[in-house]
């Protein structure tokens, strides 16, 4: 590698530090460059829709600890706008240019924002998304002045968590989705069903088949009311809106890259392709925004925003940058997620969504501690536990073996009485 | 030679000093069907996979049958209704989900950080205690007159068992603690002993209960008694399962851990001067004596579905014996397997079972044996082992020395 060109890595993430930690325990000894929008070192991001909402932890204790010695040039607060790939050089928002000799992109991915068009004028204030540090510092403060009614838009996960605080804060919520569970795209409408039993009992003003319209501002200019599709309004001065994450691709543009609001497309290999599908000299990405293939969903791609694949990811695109090129290893991972939301530890495995089958293995739904596996045309493709994690492991590894549904027959509280179709929404019109 | 009378020779108490290379050949063969239809597992990968398998089964006690007594009205009548409940109401190491869960969640609460903090202050008092009734000798056992009373004093305290009856506790503690003991199940005199002594601790159990009911305290069976409303409780039955386990689990094999630990620091002398120069490296050398020399070195099972593991098939219904200390000293995972090496790094032993059964009791072990192994390098001066190997206690899965003769130049 040349020496004096280095590896820059975009996007100061967890992606981001634990790819270039990667680079560091791999024996790169190089410059090495982390380049960030934000003016924060690497934070964590799942206690912001937790902990940090609820006040436990400060938004600024949430930065993550550093494993290894870096020994960086950090670039902060300054945002990545252009890559120059045929003079390899990253340009950044002050005008300067970084060259790089390799390049890990882990720009992740931003919070969907409410459209605003011409015709829907300027939003009102009081209305928050939830992905960033600052994020959920504005966040936290709207919710402890306490705001008479919470509208969350959107029952996906981070809307299922800012719902449970909001309630464990003693504050009113309503909670609209436009499918018939929370959930519902992630787990299908069956075990979503669960999520509703929670909403009910911790008194959360669940509104399946909802699409909100518009917000109406009062006077000063602040969020007052929410305007349904079906006629009728919702009366709420803090309202959050989560509809779930766009790629942060905008800066790779004029690139050359596969690149999208989906993401940005790689291969097996974790490295970039370019318009022609090739792998893009010296161009790797990890995390939230790279969209690869994945061994276990033949002819898909899929981006993950999962907390262990940026880790795993960004270690395995550091292993092939330092590796030669017929040396570069595929990147097989098993998608897995977590949620903590009405006092009920969620976690999952593989990728239900697809699947045309579940069943609940182990536990019942009506106890709200269970385990359920997914399946496909007679494979098992996913499993996801509420309070039962400790089993997952195993239905991990015969989901990677891709074993015939259902898997681990004679389990001790298992029935097998509750199966039936998932009932994932159609898939969303883009 | 053929494997499938092996598990019988580290039954046998004539291995017991040393079933360490019996259990390198079991080794050989990671899940081993023994002549009796049972399966021993004994690689460290074979045991991962299996306790974290939900087809593995802990209720595989066989159904409570108290011996007959000759009196037809206790034969006929009361007996009977004893087993049911009994067979009804296990502790929940004998429960499976979603009971097990319940339970153990309810038992977990108990151990709330007041009350762990509270027992590091009364385990310290204890062990000084019982190390300042030694001054004077330079001969002494460490399990008679340390290692046993410690755990059941600890106990009963966190219990709120007054001081009192921690006596007749300890009694009993001694007959039941053979109940947990597997190879003792058949014995018809063991069997007898254990239900007399059940019945004795149940009854003393229900009055301590009722007594925790009118005056609450801060203690562990003052919080099971008297749950708060909405909050998820026990039955009284299942309460007096609880407390008894509470009490047996945590003693027999806390005094295996704190012997186990002296004698094996007294065999390697430059850990002893180690830890006795460097107070603060107990967490790591205890862990290391988790491994090396476990306090429980098997616990039963029974698959209730045909289970594949290891290239081979345990069929639906087959007693598995998890063979927890042959996992420890797996060369394919731990390097160097049988040196004690308290530096040792990525130590996942199985001293303390693992999966959902794993110990409740794990955090009250570890202070208790880090204060005494602490406590006694201490204040031992110039310990020696009167005899190497120690007699032990006939239990195999129990496992440890009966007597530890250890001379003193003096008590410091």
């Amino acid at each position: 590698m040349s020496a004096d060109r280095g590896v820059v890595v975009v996007g100061a993430s967890l992606a981001g530090l634990r790819g270039a930690e990667a680079l560091r325990r791999g024996g790169y000894a190089g410059p090495l460059t982390l380049v960030g929008d934000e003016p924060y070192q690497p934070y964590d991001r799942p206690p912001l829709s937790k902990h940090v909402l609820a006040g436990e932890l400060r938004p600024d204790a949430t930065a993550l600890p550093h494993l290894v010695d870096l020994d960086a040039t950090w670039r902060l607060g300054q945002p990545a706008v252009g890559l120059d790939r045929a003079a390899r050089m990253l340009r950044l928002a002050d005008g300067s240019a970084l060259p790089y000799e390799k390049l890990l992109i882990a720009t992740g991915a931003r919070a969907r924002s409410w459209p605003v068009t011409e015709k829907t004028g300027p939003l009102p204030s009081g209305i928050h998304t939830l992905r960033s540090r600052d994020d959920a510092a504005a966040l936290r403060a709207a919710l402890a002045a306490g705001p008479k009614r919470v509208l969350i838009v959107g029952a996906g996960l981070i809307g299922c968590e800012a719902a449970s605080c909001c309630r464990d804060l003693g504050l009113a919520v309503t909670l609209a989705d436009p499918n018939p569970t929370p959930l519902a795209r992630i787990l299908g409408s069956r075990i979503g069903g669960v999520i509703v039993s929670c909403l009910d009992t911790a008194g959360v003003d669940f509104r399946p088949g909802t699409h909100v319209d518009a917000f109406e501002a009062d006077a000063a200019g602040r969020v007052c009311r929410a305007r349904l599709k079906q006629g009728a309004a919702i009366e709420t001065d803090c309202v959050i809106v989560a509809l779930g994450a766009t790629r942060d691709t905008g800066w790779l543009a004029e690139a050359g890259l596969m690149a999208d609001e989906g993401g940005l497309t790689c291969d097996v290999a974790c490295r970039a392709l370019d318009a022609d599908g090739q792998p893009a000299p010296g161009i790797y990405a990890a995390g939230d925004v790279a969209r690869t293939p994945n061994p276990l969903h033949v002819g898909r791609l899929a981006a993950f925003e999962h907390w262990g694949n940026a880790v795993a990811q960004a270690g395995h695109a550091a292993r092939n940058m330092l590796a030669a090129e017929d040396d570069q290893q595929e990147y097989r991972h098993l998608p897995a997620f977590w949620s903590s939301q009405f006092g009920i530890n969620i976690k999952g495995v593989g990728l239900a969504d697809g699947a045309d089958t579940v069943a609940v293995m182990q536990g019942s739904r009506a106890s709200r501690r269970f385990l359920a596996v997914y399946g496909r045309e007679g494979r098992t493709i996913a499993a996801i536990s509420f309070d039962q994690a400790r089993w997952l492991p195993a239905y991990a590894e015969r989901i990677e073996a891709g074993v015939a549904f259902p898997p681990i027959l004679g389990a001790t509280d298992q029935s097998i009485k509750d199966f039936g179709v998932p009932d994932f929404p159609q898939p969303r019109s883009r | 030679m053929s494997h499938d009378t092996l598990f019988a020779e580290v039954t046998d108490p004539a291995n017991r000093a040393d079933p360490y290379p019996l259990y390198a050949r079991l080794r050989e063969t990671p899940v081993s069907r023994q002549g009796d239809g049972s399966y021993v597992v004994s690689t460290h990968a074979a045991i991962r996979g299996l306790i974290f398998d939900p087809r593995l089964s802990s209720e595989d006690l066989p159904p409570s049958q108290r011996p007959p007594t000759g009196n037809p009205f206790k034969d006929w009548i009361v007996n009977p209704i004893k087993n049911r409940v009994v067979n009804a109401h296990r502790p929940l190491i004998f429960r499976d989900p979603p009971d097990h869960d319940t339970l153990r969640a309810i038992v977990m609460e108990q151990f709330t950080i007041p009350r762990v903090r509270g027992v590091h202050r009364e385990v310290e008092g204890i062990v000084e205690d019982l190390i300042d009734k030694l001054q004077g000798r330079d001969e002494i056992c460490l399990v008679e007159d340390f290692s046993y009373p410690l755990p059941v004093m600890v106990i009963c305290r966190l219990l709120g068992v007054p001081e009192e009856d921690e006596e007749q506790f300890q009694k009993w503690a001694t007959v039941l603690a053979t109940a947990l003991e597997p190879d003792s199940r058949g014995d018809e005199e063991a069997r007898h002993a254990t239900a007399t002594a059940f019945d004795a601790i149940s009854d003393y159990m229900r009055g301590l209960i009722k007594e925790k009911r009118k005056n609450p305290a801060d203690d562990m069976l003052s919080g099971l008694a008297n749950p708060e409303p909405g909050k998820p409780a026990m039955g009284d039955f299942d309460l007096i399962a609880s407390a008894i386990l509470l009490l047996v689990a945590g003693h027999e094999t806390t005094v295996n851990l704190i012997t186990n630990g002296m004698l094996t620091l007294i065999r390697h002398p430059e850990e002893l001067d180690r830890l006795r120069r460097d107070p603060e490296r107990a967490p790591r050398l205890i862990e290391e004596l988790l491994r090396y020399e476990p306090p429980v070195h098997f616990r039963t099972r029974k698959a209730l579905g045909d289970i594949d593991i290891a290239g081979t098939t345990i069929p639906a219904g087959a007693p598995v014996i998890l063979l927890f200390a042959a996992g420890n000293r797996d060369p394919a995972r731990f390097a160097d397997p049988d040196r004690f090496d308290p530096d040792r790094e990525d130590n996942q032993h199985f001293g303390f079972g693992g999966g959902l059964h794993y110990c409740l009791g794990a955090p009250l072990a570890r202070i208790e044996t880090e204060i005494a192994l602490n406590a006694l390098v201490r204040r031992f001066v110039a310990p020696r082992l009167l005899q190497d190997p120690p007699p032990y206690r006939p239990g195999a899965s129990l496992r440890g020395p009966e007597k530890l003769g250890i001379g003193l130049e003096r008590i410091a």
